[in-house]
């Protein structure tokens, strides 16, 4: 039945009389007349699988596809090889609960401790966790890592991406933690006297919102001479490519881990990673699988450091999370299985070069250029007029266009995009622009 | 088995991308890497026989019967698999402009409606990406309400003994400090404590209706009205909704604010963990806190903000929304309705077996059993009965929760298991009572059928080993 109740009616008064009750008000004898429904709750009627299947489908092609997106800013559109998604809509893994009871859920205990060992080559960290809801909760963790009772203050990078910013200073509201926004310089960030005693940490992106590099290792130096801890959030898509945060000085790294295999999907699930230092593991928060033996000496996985977690320290414990992303994290780590140290490498090039190109030809047109100097990676921000008759302009031809912000277009090109897309692009801007040669 | 780290070798792969067609352009030296990441190196053949491998050594809803307390494990619906799997879903970009995410906009509209009205509530945000996430906005909805009104002395959160782990903890990320309030000898929260521990430092009560021993607080007018006279505001937990979808809502007992699981009450699947998704309702007066997004807006007036990047875990909320046109009206109490029945129908079976409730009578949802008795009289815990329905392919119910009663074990059985599931489970409940008896040291030592025995525990957290490490050269 619609409802998915496998006992037919018969059956279920059958139950009924075996406990003998009469019926539903029976069952819910301690329920108050006061708030006990006895009608309808104002829903439509029930369907029929094929009816919702078409009113599903009907809102789905509500929606404007895009066949290119050069639009990232927190989100982007990779390539996905196909036993990603086959792989990680088995039924087994999709239906399972958290893997409490360790002797039937290796499976997945394992897949997660595979994930922690790709997190922690991918960062140069050496613990990681088994995933928060995604890079913005990641980082806003981060920082309640770091907060003690002699430093309540933490640093934001103002060029990381608005809503990072915007949640973090949502859970400092809560821990009571003061955050102050480090502001911007030609793009990127400008840390001159802002670490003090009372800072507990710096956070800084990187590639970051702008897409530009920052200058990691000078930022970590100037958070730790303040005795803050360094936390840098970054595109795991770039660490094929880029220097491990671990290398220029990160305590903790964290991210979004969306790009690793993960369809954009309106923003979420997405995944949330955090990764950080022998020293301060056991402060990370959620879920982490640990090696151990069974009886007879066999090789087994199980949730580990459980101490530190909501359900056995309640009020101490170091965070609130039970459910996580471990299915996403599961999708990342086929991902990452299927590009292997290579294939990722080819990616992180791809969207380097693809970005630069497009950049580079973009700023061909008159009065086209890019608005900071800086180096980036596979985002940039140009100055362009009319940037209304620019995006239209694509759209008509099915391409969405960089984010509008205040400073100008945020464009993103990954290794998906085609010269002749990217050609295409540039044609359009062009003669939106007027400009005929 | 092996890790996929060590099915990798050098030089495998699979070819994955077209070669590049513009002109080349390298990472700057000064930011490029220097060693490249030890990620497996492996064809496409074994990586797919290594997770078919994994997916053999897992336990989901599709293998057998799933009774975990509190966890509302029922069937998950496959037609929401396929819709969430539609490209005019999965394609679009967050940041799309307005004119270009109608369906987005109005999966998000009939979802909050609906559960608006299931749950009584005026308003609803789909933002919290799991059930503690919505816990603690919720809580912070609190939070800001007393603190826009300058009634900043409420610092303290009333929290039952019997609450899940998640309410306190989440207390604490809000700022609250945390005060306990027993439980009485029924299970139900002590009138008179409540009562005594209500003031000006109150800043509100979480409270989870059926409670986690399964029983509904009857009393729970007078439990919301001694706590909004003393100025506080009443949370409702939604982790047991799924007994009273449809039947009584929430905002009719007086809640204010309250959070679900659409991966335990709407049938969204649990992914070995997650993703979740932990939509919060409220009463008007709190709809100017709610959150909303720097980069989307929607924020209310005064709003706390965000807790997360962008709208949602949009397509858990997709497949929440097509459970629920499925359901409709009326079977959204039909389906708590079989969830209430199949639990009262298992225990009376287990009682009938000669296991002992921790509280007699009816139950909602889900029901604990005290395997107290049977510990002091053959030494067998409620872990070693656990552990011996895993020979049996049964998943074990939830194992020492609630705290309040000793040598716990929380059944649910949901409303999607046929009678003769119930059945089967009873008797081989009963079976273990009977080798319990029998021969207690048998138990001890269960499982016996699983690819592994009982992992050591103390050791994995005391020396933790929570990566591969790589042989050396």
């Amino acid at each position: 039945m619609g409802g998915y109740l496998p006992a037919a009616p018969e059956e279920r008064r059958r139950q009924y009389e075996a406990l003998g009750l009469s019926g539903p008000r029976d069952l819910y004898r301690d329920v108050p007349d006061e708030v006990y429904i006895d009608g309808p709750l104002d829903l439509p009627e029930p369907k029929s699988e094929l009816a919702v299947r078409r009113a599903m489908e009907n809102l789905a092609a509500q929606n404007v596809r895009f066949s290119t997106i050069l639009r990232g800013a927190g989100a982007y559109d990779h390539y996905i090889p196909a036993a990603v998604s086959r792989i990680a809509s088995k039924e087994e893994f999709v239906t399972a609960y958290t893997p409490y009871q360790a002797e039937i859920s290796q499976g997945v205990l394992q897949s997660i401790f595979e994930f922690q060992t790709m997190i922690c080559e991918l960062t140069g960290m050496d613990a990681s966790n088994a995933s928060v809801y995604d890079g913005a909760s990641a980082a806003a963790e981060g920082v309640a890592m770091c907060r003690d009772r002699n430093r309540t203050k933490a640093v934001v990078s103002g060029a990381a991406h608005p809503d990072v910013i915007a949640t973090i200073k949502t859970y400092c509201f809560g821990a009571g933690t003061e955050v102050v926004v480090a502001p911007v310089k030609d793009g990127r960030t400008d840390l001159t006297g802002l670490v003090d005693d009372q800072t507990a940490c710096v956070y800084i992106q990187q590639p970051n919102f702008y897409g530009l590099l920052e200058d990691g290792a000078a930022l970590a130096q100037m958070a730790h001479e303040g005795g803050a801890k360094l936390i840098a959030g970054v595109n795991p898509i770039t660490l094929g490519v880029l220097e491990p945060p671990a290398a220029w000085g990160a305590d903790i790294a964290v991210g979004e881990g969306q790009p690793l295999g993960l369809p954009l999907s309106w923003g979420g699930p997405y995944l949330g990673f955090m990764a950080t230092t022998h020293a301060m593991m056991r402060k990370l928060p959620g879920r982490i699988v640990g090696e151990t033996t069974d009886k007879d000496g066999n090789r087994a996985f199980v949730l580990t450091m459980q101490a530190r977690e909501q359900h056995i320290r309640r009020e101490k414990a170091s965070s609130n999370i039970c459910s996580n992303e471990a299915l996403c994290a599961l999708t990342a780590s086929v991902y990452l299985s299927m590009m292997g140290p290579g294939g990722l490498k080819q990616v992180g090039e791809q969207c380097y070069a693809k970005a630069h190109y497009l950049a580079s030809e973009l700023c061909k047109l008159p009065g086209v250029k890019l608005h900071f100097p800086g180096p980036f990676f596979h985002e940039f921000v140009t100055d362009l007029p009319n940037h209304n008759g620019v995006l239209s302009g694509l759209e008509a031809k099915g391409i969405l266009g960089g984010l509008p912000l205040r400073d100008g277009l945020l464009w993103c090109v990954t290794e998906k995009q085609t010269k002749a897309e990217l050609d295409q692009t540039v044609a359009i801007v062009k003669e939106v622009l007027g400009i005929w040669n | 088995m092996e890790l996929i780290f060590e099915r990798s070798r050098p030089g495998r792969g699979t070819d994955l991308l077209p070669p590049l067609d513009v002109p080349e352009c390298p990472v700057p030296e000064e930011f490029a890497r220097k060693n490249a990441p030890r990620l497996p190196e492996i064809g496409e053949s074994d990586l797919s026989r290594h997770y078919q491998a994994l997916a053999r050594r897992a336990f989901g809803v599709c293998d057998g019967f799933y009774p975990l307390g509190s966890c509302t494990m029922k069937y998950n619906p496959k037609l929401g698999e396929d819709m969430a799997a539609l490209p005019g879903f999965t394609g679009i970009h967050p940041l799309q402009p307005a004119h270009t995410i109608r369906g987005c906009q109005l999966a998000m509209a009939q979802t909050e409606y609906a559960l608006a009205r299931i749950t009584g509530m005026d308003r609803v945000t789909l933002q919290p990406a799991a059930g503690a996430h919505g816990e603690f906005t919720g809580l912070l909805l609190i939070k800001a309400y007393h603190v826009h009104r300058g009634d900043t002395g409420r610092t303290v959160i009333l929290v039952p003994d019997s609450a899940h782990g998640t309410n306190p903890a989440s207390a604490t990320m809000a700022g609250f400090t945390v005060r306990n309030i027993p439980s009485t000898a029924e299970g139900l929260v002590d009138l008179e404590a409540l009562k005594a521990a209500c003031g000006p430092d109150t800043a509100g009560l979480m409270l989870t209706n059926p409670n986690t021993v399964g029983l509904f607080e009857r009393d729970i007018l007078a439990i919301t009205k001694i706590v909004h006279e003393a100025g506080g505001l009443v949370y409702y937990d939604g982790a047991n909704l799924n007994a009273i979808m449809g039947v009584a809502r929430p905002g009719d007992m007086g809640f204010d604010v309250c959070h679900l699981n659409l991966h335990k009450t709407f049938a969204t699947p649990h992914g070995g963990g997650g993703p979740g998704s932990g939509p919060v309702g409220c009463k008007e007066f709190l709809a100017p806190f709610m959150p909303g997004s720097a980069l989307c807006g929607n924020g209310g007036e005064h709003s706390i903000g965000q807790v997360r990047a962008f709208h949602a875990n949009f397509l858990v909320v997709v497949k929440a929304l097509t459970y629920l046109m499925r359901l409709g009206n009326s079977r959204v109490a039909e389906a708590a309705q079989g969830a209430v029945l199949n639990a009262n129908y298992l225990k009376h079976k287990l009682e009938e077996a000669g296991y002992t409730a921790a509280f007699p009578g009816l139950c909602m949802h889900e029901f604990v059993l005290t395997l107290e008795g049977l510990k002091k009289e053959t030494g067998v815990s409620a872990l070693d009965v656990a552990k011996a329905m895993l020979d049996d392919g049964i998943h074990p119910p939830t194992m020492y929760f609630p705290l309040i009663v000793h040598e716990a074990l929380m059944f649910e059985p949901t409303e999607t298991e046929a009678p003769e599931t119930l059945d089967r489970a009873a008797e081989v409940l009963a079976d273990i009572l009977r080798r319990a008896k029998e021969d207690p040291e048998a138990l001890h030592a269960a499982p016996h059928s699983t690819v592994v025995g009982r992992p050591d525990e103390t050791a994995a957290a005391r020396h933790p080993v929570v990566r591969y490490t790589f042989p050396e050269g």
